[in-house]
């Protein structure tokens, strides 16, 4: 499968199994378009008569001033040849190979490597948007104990086999509205590494309130990542995530998160913000936030069900893909001036970057990525909590609803009928599962609105990337 | 003339031979939490 566009001025071939790219001309964007459909003797007739015409071959010539009318036949059969290599070097029109591949990878014996801890269902912001709805996921008020979070820990040791990294990240509701216990856990956690040969990596989703100096030193020791959350300008932000009493928390926050990303460097954190349909114009407050000096960010669109009023629909998406496009030639340009930032939907490696098999057998969750509620439950992620249907266990017997373990073990790209012919499906792995279940009742599903996001998102990434390429 | 450039220095099938061995971080907790950002991980094991 080969998906081609053109994008800010570049014309961009991805050869979707393969994963690789390539930036080409306007004749070569033509005579790949053609290739699978027509023979040589027909694409080089083709091409000739539409670059010989006077303003296509002038505008050749001023690529290629050596060309002439005499050669421009030769130079066609040039460039398909060169495809035809491309192809034969497994680098163009590539075939699928991956889907037994995946089947048996999706067949093996899964551990637990990452717990999203809920550390408290509770928070002293009421955001709009929440999907823990104020922290409480549609359950009651809570904070985990202690021996929850140590047994939780326990249990992510016991179930984790050779895997050496583990991750747990502290999340709420509002995780410092119970420190002292995250404190406690990181403690406990180190305390095992040695004993179990593992190693703990922590990380912790914020929203500043109550982050001080004493937090920062704390985090800056022990977490390998921190998330701050902020949508962007200040009205867009207090907009959304006011205080209970309807107040805005931008003013508190943006002092706290801008000492809080210097002191780590400016590295291992994102400012982590969602848009909705109040703010269409999210480019904006990517810009916002890099002109802060934030140089890890990451700006994300809401998913809400149709009827909010702050819910992304149909109708929006024009406009977002038009932000997207602005937002990248914002980072191109700041680049170019040397004004680096990062923006994480638009993190593409094309020089590395995860295995096929990571791309294509989903996120984890339900099988090696677990939430665990502050009591203890454990369901296939942070975002089914509150989904009874989703119990799958808890930390202090172990997952007992192993149907919902294999159903999330067999949800991969291959699984679901959208993904099939999807050029992007290696990027975002099939989707959210959770977002599916949201919109459709079936992880198997996908949601629509958010896959859209995502090719244009892609799309982006890789434009972004041949920009630079030109730049070097 | 240099008509198609390519920017990639990995090939996805490449990545089969020793792929999977599953100590790259989740992607759900680097930053996103609402939407499956796969792609977006780092190799643990290169």
């Amino acid at each position: 499968m080969v998906h081609q566009y053109k994008n800010n001025g570049f014309n961009i071939v991805l050869d979707v199994n393969s994963g690789m790219v390539h930036v080409v001309d306007d004749l070569a964007y033509d005579i790949i378009a053609l290739y699978e459909n027509e023979s040589k003797e027909e694409i080089v007739d083709k091409m000739w008569d539409k670059y010989s015409k006077e303003n296509n071959f002038a505008d050749l010539k001023k690529d290629y001033p050596e060309l002439s009318e005499e050669t421009l036949k030769e130079e066609i059969s040039n460039i398909y040849d060169e495809v035809t290599k491309m192809k034969t070097d497994g680098n163009l029109f590539t075939e699928d190979i991956y889907e037994n591949y995946i089947g048996s990878f999706k067949k093996r014996e899964t551990v637990v490597k990452a717990l999203c801890l809920h550390i408290a269902h509770d928070c002293n912001l009421a955001c709009r948007y929440c999907f823990a709805e104020e922290g409480e996921y549609h359950g009651r008020r809570a904070l985990m104990s202690y021996e929850v979070g140590k047994q939780a820990l326990d249990f992510l040791i016991s179930n984790s086999g050779n895997r050496k990294n583990l991750e747990v990240d502290f999340f709420g509701g509002e995780p410092l509205m119970n420190f002292q216990v995250v404190k406690d856990l990181v403690a406990y956690g180190r305390s095992q590494e040695e004993i179990h040969n593992k190693k703990f990596r922590f990380t912790l989703t914020t929203n500043g309130v109550l982050l001080n100096d004493d937090i920062m030193e704390f985090a800056n020791k022990e977490m390998s990542n921190v998330v701050l959350s902020i949508d962007g300008r200040r009205e867009v932000n207090d907009n959304m995530r006011p205080f209970r009493n309807g107040k805005g928390s931008y003013d508190l926050i943006i002092p706290k998160f801008k000492k809080f990303a210097d002191s780590r460097n400016q590295t291992n954190y994102y400012v982590r913000g969602t848009f909705t349909h109040n703010n269409l114009d999210f480019a904006e407050d990517v810009k916002h936030l890099a002109e802060l000096g934030f140089e890890q960010i990451s700006v994300e669109p809401v998913v809400a069900q149709d009827g909010e009023p702050y819910a992304i629909t149909v109708e929006d998406l024009p406009i977002l893909m038009e932000e997207y496009d602005k937002l990248a030639k914002y980072i191109i340009g700041r680049r170019k001036a040397g004004h680096w930032f990062n923006f994480f939907h638009f993190m593409i490696d094309l020089s590395g970057g995860p295995c096929v098999a990571k791309r294509l057998s989903g996120c984890g969750s339900g099988t090696e990525y677990l939430a665990v509620t502050p009591w203890g439950d454990l369901y296939p992620c942070h975002q089914f909590v509150g989904e009874e249907e989703y119990l799958m266990g808890n930390v202090f017997d172990g997952v007992k609803a192993t149907g919902i373990r294999e159903e999330f073990k067999s949800c991969n790209v291959y699984s679901k009928d959208k993904c099939k012919n999807c050029f992007a499906k290696f990027y975002c792995s099939g989707g959210c599962s959770a977002n599916a279940f949201k919109f459709h009742g079936n992880i198997n599903d996908t949601y629509d609105i958010g896959c859209e996001l995502q090719r244009k998102r892609v799309e982006c990434a890789i434009m972004i990337k041949a920009a630079e390429a030109e730049m070097e | 003339m240099k008509h198609i450039k390519t920017l990639n220095t990995k090939n996805l099938k490449d990545t089969m031979k020793k792929g999977g061995c599953g100590e790259c971080q989740t992607s759900c907790q680097s930053a996103c939490k609402t939407s499956c950002t796969v792609g977006n991980q780092s190799c643990e094991n290169k």
